[in-house]
Protein backbone atom coordinates (compact mmCIF):
# COMPACT_ATOMS: atom_id res chain seq x y z
CA UNK A 1 0.00 0.00 0.00
CA UNK A 2 2.72 2.40 1.12
CA UNK A 3 4.92 1.29 -1.71
CA UNK A 4 2.21 1.80 -4.32
CA UNK A 5 1.50 5.31 -3.08
CA UNK A 6 5.13 6.42 -3.16
CA UNK A 7 5.78 4.71 -6.47
CA UNK A 8 2.87 6.41 -8.10
CA UNK A 9 3.87 9.79 -6.69
CA UNK A 10 7.44 9.40 -7.94
CA UNK A 11 6.16 8.19 -11.30
CA UNK A 12 3.91 11.22 -11.55
CA UNK A 13 6.79 13.47 -10.57
CA UNK A 14 9.05 12.01 -13.23
CA UNK A 15 6.21 12.46 -15.72
CA UNK A 16 6.36 16.17 -15.00
CA UNK A 17 3.25 16.61 -12.86
CA UNK A 18 3.64 19.76 -10.78
CA UNK A 19 1.29 18.63 -8.05
CA UNK A 20 3.45 15.54 -7.50
CA UNK A 21 6.46 17.84 -7.09
CA UNK A 22 4.57 19.91 -4.52
CA UNK A 23 3.36 16.85 -2.63
CA UNK A 24 6.75 15.17 -2.51
CA UNK A 25 8.26 18.33 -1.03
CA UNK A 26 5.53 18.14 1.65
CA UNK A 27 6.52 14.56 2.36
CA UNK A 28 10.12 15.69 2.82
CA UNK A 29 9.02 18.54 5.03
CA UNK A 30 6.84 16.37 7.27
CA UNK A 31 9.38 13.53 7.45
CA UNK A 32 6.66 11.36 5.94
CA UNK A 33 7.66 7.70 6.21
CA UNK A 34 7.01 7.26 2.48
CA UNK A 35 9.62 9.85 1.51
CA UNK A 36 12.83 7.75 1.61
CA UNK A 37 11.35 5.19 -0.77
CA UNK A 38 10.01 7.87 -3.10
CA UNK A 39 13.43 9.53 -3.15
CA UNK A 40 15.01 6.23 -4.03
CA UNK A 41 12.70 5.94 -7.04
CA UNK A 42 13.83 9.31 -8.42
CA UNK A 43 17.44 9.22 -7.22
CA UNK A 44 18.94 8.44 -10.63
CA UNK A 45 17.63 11.81 -11.84
CA UNK A 46 19.14 13.78 -8.94
CA UNK A 47 22.38 15.68 -9.52
CA UNK A 48 21.83 17.47 -12.80
CA UNK A 49 20.64 20.81 -11.43
CA UNK A 50 22.98 23.57 -10.38
CA UNK A 51 22.32 24.65 -6.80
CA UNK A 52 22.77 28.13 -5.44
CA UNK A 53 22.19 29.12 -1.83
CA UNK A 54 21.28 32.74 -1.17
CA UNK A 55 21.63 34.19 2.30
CA UNK A 56 22.15 37.47 4.10
CA UNK A 57 20.60 39.63 6.82
CA UNK A 58 16.85 40.37 6.84
CA UNK A 59 15.94 43.16 4.45
CA UNK A 60 19.09 42.88 2.33
CA UNK A 61 16.95 42.19 -0.72
CA UNK A 62 17.43 38.44 -1.09
CA UNK A 63 13.96 37.67 -2.45
CA UNK A 64 14.07 40.56 -4.89
CA UNK A 65 17.50 39.49 -6.12
CA UNK A 66 16.38 35.86 -6.42
CA UNK A 67 13.40 37.05 -8.45
CA UNK A 68 15.66 39.01 -10.83
CA UNK A 69 18.23 36.20 -11.09
CA UNK A 70 15.37 33.90 -11.94
CA UNK A 71 14.25 36.24 -14.73
CA UNK A 72 17.75 36.22 -16.26
CA UNK A 73 18.07 32.45 -15.99
CA UNK A 74 14.69 32.07 -17.71
CA UNK A 75 15.99 34.15 -20.63
CA UNK A 76 18.51 31.35 -21.14
CA UNK A 77 15.57 28.94 -21.50
CA UNK A 78 16.50 27.20 -18.27
CA UNK A 79 13.87 26.20 -15.72
CA UNK A 80 14.13 27.29 -12.10
CA UNK A 81 13.07 25.86 -8.75
CA UNK A 82 13.07 28.28 -5.84
CA UNK A 83 12.94 27.30 -2.19
CA UNK A 84 12.30 30.22 0.15
CA UNK A 85 12.87 29.45 3.82
CA UNK A 86 11.38 31.73 6.48
CA UNK A 87 11.60 31.38 10.26
CA UNK A 88 8.89 29.70 12.32
CA UNK A 89 7.70 31.44 15.45
CA UNK A 90 9.41 29.92 18.48
CA UNK A 91 6.25 30.63 20.50
CA UNK A 92 3.43 29.25 18.36
CA UNK A 93 5.38 27.18 15.85
CA UNK A 94 3.47 28.96 13.10
CA UNK A 95 4.98 31.03 10.32
CA UNK A 96 4.12 33.80 7.92
CA UNK A 97 5.72 32.97 4.59
CA UNK A 98 5.96 36.12 2.51
CA UNK A 99 8.97 35.75 0.23
CA UNK A 100 6.95 34.93 -2.83
CA UNK A 101 5.23 38.31 -2.72
CA UNK A 102 8.46 39.65 -4.19
CA UNK A 103 8.51 36.90 -6.77
CA UNK A 104 5.01 37.33 -8.13
CA UNK A 105 6.15 38.01 -11.70
CA UNK A 106 7.16 34.36 -11.73
CA UNK A 107 3.80 32.86 -10.68
CA UNK A 108 2.41 32.62 -14.20
CA UNK A 109 5.59 31.06 -15.59
CA UNK A 110 5.35 27.30 -16.06
CA UNK A 111 9.15 27.09 -16.08
CA UNK A 112 9.35 28.23 -12.48
CA UNK A 113 8.29 26.50 -9.28
CA UNK A 114 8.41 28.41 -6.00
CA UNK A 115 7.99 26.77 -2.64
CA UNK A 116 7.96 28.47 0.77
CA UNK A 117 9.25 26.50 3.72
CA UNK A 118 9.09 27.33 7.42
CA UNK A 119 12.18 26.57 9.50
CA UNK A 120 10.22 24.58 12.14
CA UNK A 121 12.62 24.67 15.05
CA UNK A 122 16.37 24.48 15.01
CA UNK A 123 17.22 20.80 15.22
CA UNK A 124 18.71 20.66 11.77
CA UNK A 125 15.59 18.91 10.56
CA UNK A 126 14.94 21.96 8.42
CA UNK A 127 18.30 21.69 6.73
CA UNK A 128 17.53 18.11 5.82
CA UNK A 129 14.04 18.93 4.54
CA UNK A 130 15.49 21.75 2.45
CA UNK A 131 18.14 19.50 0.92
CA UNK A 132 15.45 16.90 0.23
CA UNK A 133 13.30 19.55 -1.43
CA UNK A 134 16.24 20.60 -3.61
CA UNK A 135 16.78 16.97 -4.59
CA UNK A 136 13.13 16.63 -5.54
CA UNK A 137 13.19 19.82 -7.66
CA UNK A 138 16.39 18.56 -9.28
CA UNK A 139 14.82 15.19 -10.14
CA UNK A 140 11.75 16.95 -11.51
CA UNK A 141 14.11 18.46 -14.06
CA UNK A 142 14.63 22.03 -12.88
CA UNK A 143 17.91 23.22 -14.41
CA UNK A 144 18.68 25.63 -11.61
CA UNK A 145 17.65 25.40 -7.98
CA UNK A 146 17.89 28.48 -5.78
CA UNK A 147 17.42 28.25 -2.02
CA UNK A 148 17.00 31.39 0.04
CA UNK A 149 17.31 31.74 3.82
CA UNK A 150 17.84 34.51 6.31
CA UNK A 151 21.49 34.44 7.34
CA UNK A 152 21.03 33.82 11.02
CA UNK A 153 21.51 30.61 12.94
CA UNK A 154 23.19 27.29 12.36
CA UNK A 155 20.25 25.63 10.66
CA UNK A 156 20.10 28.37 8.02
CA UNK A 157 23.85 28.03 7.42
CA UNK A 158 23.42 24.32 6.94
CA UNK A 159 20.81 24.92 4.27
CA UNK A 160 22.84 27.21 2.06
CA UNK A 161 26.04 25.30 2.74
CA UNK A 162 24.43 22.33 0.99
CA UNK A 163 24.41 24.29 -2.28
CA UNK A 164 27.19 24.28 -4.89
CA UNK A 165 27.57 28.04 -4.74
CA UNK A 166 26.70 30.35 -1.85
CA UNK A 167 25.68 33.90 -2.63
CA UNK A 168 25.76 36.28 0.33
CA UNK A 169 23.66 39.40 -0.09
CA UNK A 170 24.52 42.52 1.92
CA UNK A 171 23.32 46.09 1.69
CA UNK A 172 24.57 49.44 2.97
CA UNK A 173 23.01 50.94 6.06
CA UNK A 174 22.88 47.68 8.00
CA UNK A 175 26.18 48.00 9.84
CA UNK A 176 29.69 48.26 8.41
CA UNK A 177 31.84 45.56 6.88
CA UNK A 178 33.01 44.41 10.29
CA UNK A 179 29.44 43.38 11.13
CA UNK A 180 29.40 41.15 8.10
CA UNK A 181 32.79 39.71 9.03
CA UNK A 182 31.81 38.85 12.58
CA UNK A 183 28.54 37.29 11.55
CA UNK A 184 30.52 34.54 9.87
CA UNK A 185 28.72 35.04 6.58
CA UNK A 186 31.98 35.77 4.87
CA UNK A 187 33.46 32.31 5.41
CA UNK A 188 30.47 30.82 3.73
CA UNK A 189 30.40 33.10 0.69
CA UNK A 190 31.43 32.10 -2.83
CA UNK A 191 30.01 35.32 -4.23
CA UNK A 192 29.20 38.53 -2.33
CA UNK A 193 26.53 40.85 -3.71
CA UNK A 194 26.33 44.40 -2.40
CA UNK A 195 22.65 45.08 -3.11
CA UNK A 196 20.94 48.48 -3.10
CA UNK A 197 24.20 49.86 -4.50
CA UNK A 198 22.52 53.18 -5.25
CA UNK A 199 22.24 53.90 -1.51
CA UNK A 200 24.88 55.90 0.36
CA UNK A 201 27.57 53.73 1.88
CA UNK A 202 27.55 51.12 -0.87
CA UNK A 203 31.06 51.92 -2.10
CA UNK A 204 32.43 51.88 1.41
CA UNK A 205 30.83 48.52 2.13
CA UNK A 206 32.14 47.18 -1.18
CA UNK A 207 35.71 48.18 -0.41
CA UNK A 208 35.40 46.87 3.17
CA UNK A 209 34.23 43.52 1.89
CA UNK A 210 36.86 43.39 -0.85
CA UNK A 211 39.50 44.01 1.78
CA UNK A 212 38.03 41.41 4.11
CA UNK A 213 38.09 38.84 1.31
CA UNK A 214 41.68 39.74 0.53
CA UNK A 215 42.71 39.36 4.18
CA UNK A 216 41.18 35.94 4.33
CA UNK A 217 42.32 34.52 1.02
CA UNK A 218 45.52 36.29 -0.04
CA UNK A 219 48.47 33.94 -0.41
CA UNK A 220 46.31 30.93 0.38
CA UNK A 221 44.91 28.37 -1.96
CA UNK A 222 41.35 29.58 -1.43
CA UNK A 223 38.62 30.82 -3.74
CA UNK A 224 38.38 34.59 -3.37
CA UNK A 225 34.68 35.48 -3.52
CA UNK A 226 34.07 38.27 -6.04
CA UNK A 227 32.33 41.32 -4.55
CA UNK A 228 29.67 42.52 -6.98
CA UNK A 229 27.46 45.61 -6.75
CA UNK A 230 23.85 45.44 -7.84
CA UNK A 231 20.46 47.00 -7.34
CA UNK A 232 17.95 44.20 -7.71
CA UNK A 233 14.99 46.56 -7.29
CA UNK A 234 16.22 48.60 -10.27
CA UNK A 235 17.37 45.54 -12.22
CA UNK A 236 20.92 46.79 -12.35
CA UNK A 237 24.02 44.65 -12.00
CA UNK A 238 22.05 41.43 -11.60
CA UNK A 239 23.76 40.07 -14.71
CA UNK A 240 27.11 40.66 -13.00
CA UNK A 241 25.93 38.64 -10.00
CA UNK A 242 24.83 35.80 -12.26
CA UNK A 243 28.15 35.95 -14.12
CA UNK A 244 30.02 35.69 -10.80
CA UNK A 245 27.95 32.66 -9.81
CA UNK A 246 28.82 31.04 -13.13
CA UNK A 247 32.52 31.83 -12.66
CA UNK A 248 32.45 30.06 -9.31
CA UNK A 249 30.70 27.09 -10.87
CA UNK A 250 33.38 26.98 -13.55
CA UNK A 251 36.01 27.08 -10.80
CA UNK A 252 34.35 24.12 -9.05
CA UNK A 253 34.04 22.08 -12.22
CA UNK A 254 36.48 19.23 -11.59
CA UNK A 255 35.78 19.18 -7.87
CA UNK A 256 32.00 19.39 -8.11
CA UNK A 257 31.43 15.70 -7.45
CA UNK A 258 33.73 15.56 -4.43
CA UNK A 259 32.32 18.90 -3.24
CA UNK A 260 28.81 17.47 -3.34
CA UNK A 261 29.82 14.20 -1.70
CA UNK A 262 31.30 16.14 1.20
CA UNK A 263 27.94 17.84 1.67
CA UNK A 264 26.19 14.48 1.48
CA UNK A 265 28.36 13.18 4.31
CA UNK A 266 26.87 15.92 6.47
CA UNK A 267 23.38 14.85 5.48
CA UNK A 268 24.06 11.18 6.24
CA UNK A 269 25.72 12.14 9.51
CA UNK A 270 22.64 14.01 10.56
CA UNK A 271 20.24 11.23 9.67
CA UNK A 272 22.45 8.67 11.43
CA UNK A 273 22.48 10.91 14.49
CA UNK A 274 18.70 11.19 14.53
CA UNK A 275 18.19 7.47 14.03
CA UNK A 276 20.72 6.62 16.75
CA UNK A 277 19.11 8.96 19.18
CA UNK A 278 15.68 7.57 18.43
CA UNK A 279 16.91 3.99 18.76
CA UNK A 280 18.72 4.70 22.01
CA UNK A 281 16.17 6.78 23.84
CA UNK A 282 12.86 5.68 22.45
CA UNK A 283 13.33 1.98 21.74
CA UNK A 284 15.75 0.89 24.46
CA UNK A 285 15.71 1.23 28.24
CA UNK A 286 18.51 3.81 28.33
CA UNK A 287 16.39 6.37 30.17
CA UNK A 288 15.78 3.88 33.00
CA UNK A 289 19.50 3.03 33.17
CA UNK A 290 20.39 6.70 33.38
CA UNK A 291 17.89 7.25 36.13
CA UNK A 292 19.39 4.38 38.09
CA UNK A 293 22.89 5.88 37.80
CA UNK A 294 21.65 9.34 38.75
CA UNK A 295 19.97 7.91 41.83
CA UNK A 296 23.42 6.99 43.20
CA UNK A 297 24.22 10.72 43.36
CA UNK A 298 26.45 10.85 40.26
CA UNK A 299 26.81 14.16 38.39
CA UNK A 300 25.23 14.47 34.92
CA UNK A 301 28.70 14.55 33.29
CA UNK A 302 29.97 11.46 35.05
CA UNK A 303 26.72 9.71 34.20
CA UNK A 304 27.09 10.69 30.55
CA UNK A 305 30.70 9.41 30.44
CA UNK A 306 29.58 6.17 31.97
CA UNK A 307 26.80 5.75 29.40
CA UNK A 308 28.93 6.82 26.41
CA UNK A 309 31.75 4.43 27.31
CA UNK A 310 29.37 1.56 27.68
CA UNK A 311 27.70 2.37 24.32
CA UNK A 312 31.05 2.66 22.54
CA UNK A 313 32.18 -0.69 23.99
CA UNK A 314 29.06 -2.31 22.60
CA UNK A 315 29.58 -0.57 19.25
CA UNK A 316 33.22 -1.66 18.90
CA UNK A 317 32.17 -5.19 19.74
CA UNK A 318 29.76 -5.07 16.85
CA UNK A 319 32.16 -3.31 14.51
CA UNK A 320 33.88 -6.57 13.65
CA UNK A 321 30.71 -7.53 11.82
CA UNK A 322 31.14 -4.47 9.58
CA UNK A 323 28.67 -2.25 7.80
CA UNK A 324 26.36 -3.99 5.42
CA UNK A 325 26.38 -2.21 2.06
CA UNK B 1 10.50 13.71 13.01
CA UNK B 2 8.97 17.10 12.44
CA UNK B 3 5.26 17.25 12.99
CA UNK B 4 2.87 18.09 10.22
CA UNK B 5 1.59 21.66 10.27
CA UNK B 6 -1.52 23.11 8.71
CA UNK B 7 -0.57 25.15 5.63
CA UNK B 8 -2.89 27.97 4.62
CA UNK B 9 -2.92 30.26 1.61
CA UNK B 10 -4.44 33.66 2.32
CA UNK B 11 -5.27 35.25 -1.02
CA UNK B 12 -6.61 38.52 -2.38
CA UNK B 13 -8.38 37.98 -5.70
CA UNK B 14 -9.08 40.76 -8.17
CA UNK B 15 -8.94 44.51 -7.99
CA UNK B 16 -9.22 45.11 -4.28
CA UNK B 17 -6.57 47.05 -2.41
CA UNK B 18 -7.78 46.45 1.13
CA UNK B 19 -5.72 43.79 2.85
CA UNK B 20 -5.80 44.68 6.52
CA UNK B 21 -8.34 41.91 7.10
CA UNK B 22 -6.28 39.37 5.16
CA UNK B 23 -3.14 40.33 7.08
CA UNK B 24 -4.98 40.18 10.42
CA UNK B 25 -6.29 36.71 9.68
CA UNK B 26 -2.86 35.58 8.41
CA UNK B 27 -1.22 36.74 11.66
CA UNK B 28 -3.88 35.09 13.81
CA UNK B 29 -3.50 31.77 11.99
CA UNK B 30 0.28 31.97 12.40
CA UNK B 31 -0.25 32.55 16.12
CA UNK B 32 -2.35 29.38 16.15
CA UNK B 33 0.66 27.45 14.86
CA UNK B 34 -0.19 27.38 11.17
CA UNK B 35 2.14 28.07 8.26
CA UNK B 36 0.56 30.87 6.29
CA UNK B 37 1.48 31.97 2.80
CA UNK B 38 0.14 35.38 1.84
CA UNK B 39 -0.19 36.16 -1.87
CA UNK B 40 -0.18 39.94 -1.78
CA UNK B 41 -2.76 42.01 -3.65
CA UNK B 42 -4.44 41.75 -7.06
CA UNK B 43 -4.16 38.07 -7.85
CA UNK B 44 -6.04 36.35 -10.66
CA UNK B 45 -7.89 33.11 -9.90
CA UNK B 46 -5.30 31.17 -11.96
CA UNK B 47 -2.40 32.69 -9.98
CA UNK B 48 -4.07 31.84 -6.67
CA UNK B 49 -4.66 28.25 -7.72
CA UNK B 50 -1.11 27.91 -9.01
CA UNK B 51 0.33 29.22 -5.74
CA UNK B 52 -1.94 26.88 -3.76
CA UNK B 53 -0.60 23.99 -5.83
CA UNK B 54 3.08 24.90 -5.51
CA UNK B 55 2.71 25.43 -1.78
CA UNK B 56 0.62 22.26 -1.33
CA UNK B 57 -1.67 24.02 1.14
CA UNK B 58 -4.48 22.42 3.14
CA UNK B 59 -6.60 25.57 3.12
CA UNK B 60 -7.27 28.41 0.68
CA UNK B 61 -8.80 31.48 2.31
CA UNK B 62 -10.01 34.27 0.04
CA UNK B 63 -10.49 37.79 1.29
CA UNK B 64 -12.56 40.22 -0.73
CA UNK B 65 -14.13 43.61 -0.13
CA UNK B 66 -14.76 44.70 -3.70
CA UNK B 67 -18.12 43.02 -4.20
CA UNK B 68 -16.86 40.75 -6.99
CA UNK B 69 -17.01 37.59 -4.89
CA UNK B 70 -19.74 35.86 -6.94
CA UNK B 71 -17.54 36.29 -10.00
CA UNK B 72 -14.12 35.52 -8.53
CA UNK B 73 -14.71 32.90 -5.82
CA UNK B 74 -16.20 30.25 -8.17
CA UNK B 75 -13.42 30.91 -10.67
CA UNK B 76 -10.75 30.28 -8.02
CA UNK B 77 -12.52 27.07 -7.12
CA UNK B 78 -12.67 26.01 -10.79
CA UNK B 79 -8.95 26.66 -11.26
CA UNK B 80 -8.18 24.62 -8.15
CA UNK B 81 -10.33 21.70 -9.28
CA UNK B 82 -8.67 21.79 -12.71
CA UNK B 83 -5.34 21.32 -10.95
CA UNK B 84 -6.61 18.35 -8.98
CA UNK B 85 -6.78 20.39 -5.77
CA UNK B 86 -10.42 19.60 -4.95
CA UNK B 87 -9.44 18.29 -1.51
CA UNK B 88 -8.41 21.75 -0.34
CA UNK B 89 -10.59 23.38 2.32
CA UNK B 90 -11.96 26.53 0.71
CA UNK B 91 -13.07 29.39 2.92
CA UNK B 92 -13.55 33.09 2.46
CA UNK B 93 -14.40 36.34 4.13
CA UNK B 94 -15.06 40.01 3.61
CA UNK B 95 -18.09 42.09 2.71
CA UNK B 96 -20.39 39.36 1.44
CA UNK B 97 -24.22 39.43 1.75
CA UNK B 98 -25.89 36.51 3.58
CA UNK B 99 -27.59 35.19 0.43
CA UNK B 100 -24.31 35.09 -1.45
CA UNK B 101 -22.65 33.32 1.47
CA UNK B 102 -25.29 30.61 1.29
CA UNK B 103 -24.93 30.27 -2.46
CA UNK B 104 -21.15 29.92 -2.20
CA UNK B 105 -21.45 27.47 0.69
CA UNK B 106 -23.64 25.26 -1.43
CA UNK B 107 -21.12 25.48 -4.25
CA UNK B 108 -17.85 24.08 -2.94
CA UNK B 109 -16.97 26.64 -0.30
CA UNK B 110 -16.87 25.15 3.19
CA UNK B 111 -17.52 28.35 5.09
CA UNK B 112 -17.72 32.11 4.66
CA UNK B 113 -16.94 34.50 7.51
CA UNK B 114 -18.44 37.97 7.65
CA UNK B 115 -17.23 41.18 9.29
CA UNK B 116 -17.01 41.04 13.07
CA UNK B 117 -16.14 37.34 13.19
CA UNK B 118 -13.96 36.50 16.16
CA UNK B 119 -10.62 35.54 14.59
CA UNK B 120 -10.20 32.66 17.04
CA UNK B 121 -13.35 31.13 15.58
CA UNK B 122 -11.75 31.02 12.13
CA UNK B 123 -8.61 29.34 13.51
CA UNK B 124 -10.62 26.76 15.42
CA UNK B 125 -12.79 26.04 12.40
CA UNK B 126 -9.70 25.40 10.25
CA UNK B 127 -8.07 23.21 12.89
CA UNK B 128 -11.17 21.05 13.25
CA UNK B 129 -11.84 20.69 9.52
CA UNK B 130 -8.26 20.02 8.44
CA UNK B 131 -7.74 17.47 11.20
CA UNK B 132 -10.85 15.66 9.95
CA UNK B 133 -9.58 15.69 6.36
CA UNK B 134 -6.16 14.41 7.39
CA UNK B 135 -7.73 11.56 9.30
CA UNK B 136 -9.90 10.68 6.31
CA UNK B 137 -6.97 10.69 3.88
CA UNK B 138 -4.84 8.63 6.29
CA UNK B 139 -7.62 6.07 6.48
CA UNK B 140 -7.71 5.95 2.67
CA UNK B 141 -3.93 5.50 2.39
Amino acid sequence: MTSAASNSLSTRLLAGERFALARMISWAENSNSRFPEALEAIWSRVGRATRTGVTGPPGAGKSTLVNELCALIREEERTVGILAVDPSSPLSGGALLGDRIRMEDRTADAGVFIRSMASRGSHGGMARSAVDAMDVMDAFGMHDVLVETVGVGQAEYDVVAAADTVLVVLCPGAGDGVQAMKSGLLELADVIAINKCDLPGADRLTSDMTEAVHLRTAGRDLWAPPVVQCSAGKREGVDDVLAAIKTHREHLKDQLDSHRRRKRIQQVRQVVGERMEEALWEEGDLAEQVEAILRTGTTPYATASNVTQSLLRTASGNQAKGIQA
Amino acid sequence: MSERRIRVLVAKPGLDGHDRGAKTVASVLRDHGMEVVYTGLHKTPAMIAEIALQEDVDVVGLSILSGAHMELFPRVRKELVERGMDQVLMIGGGIIPQDDMQTLESDGFAKLFGPGTNTGVIAEYIQTEVTKRWAASEAKA
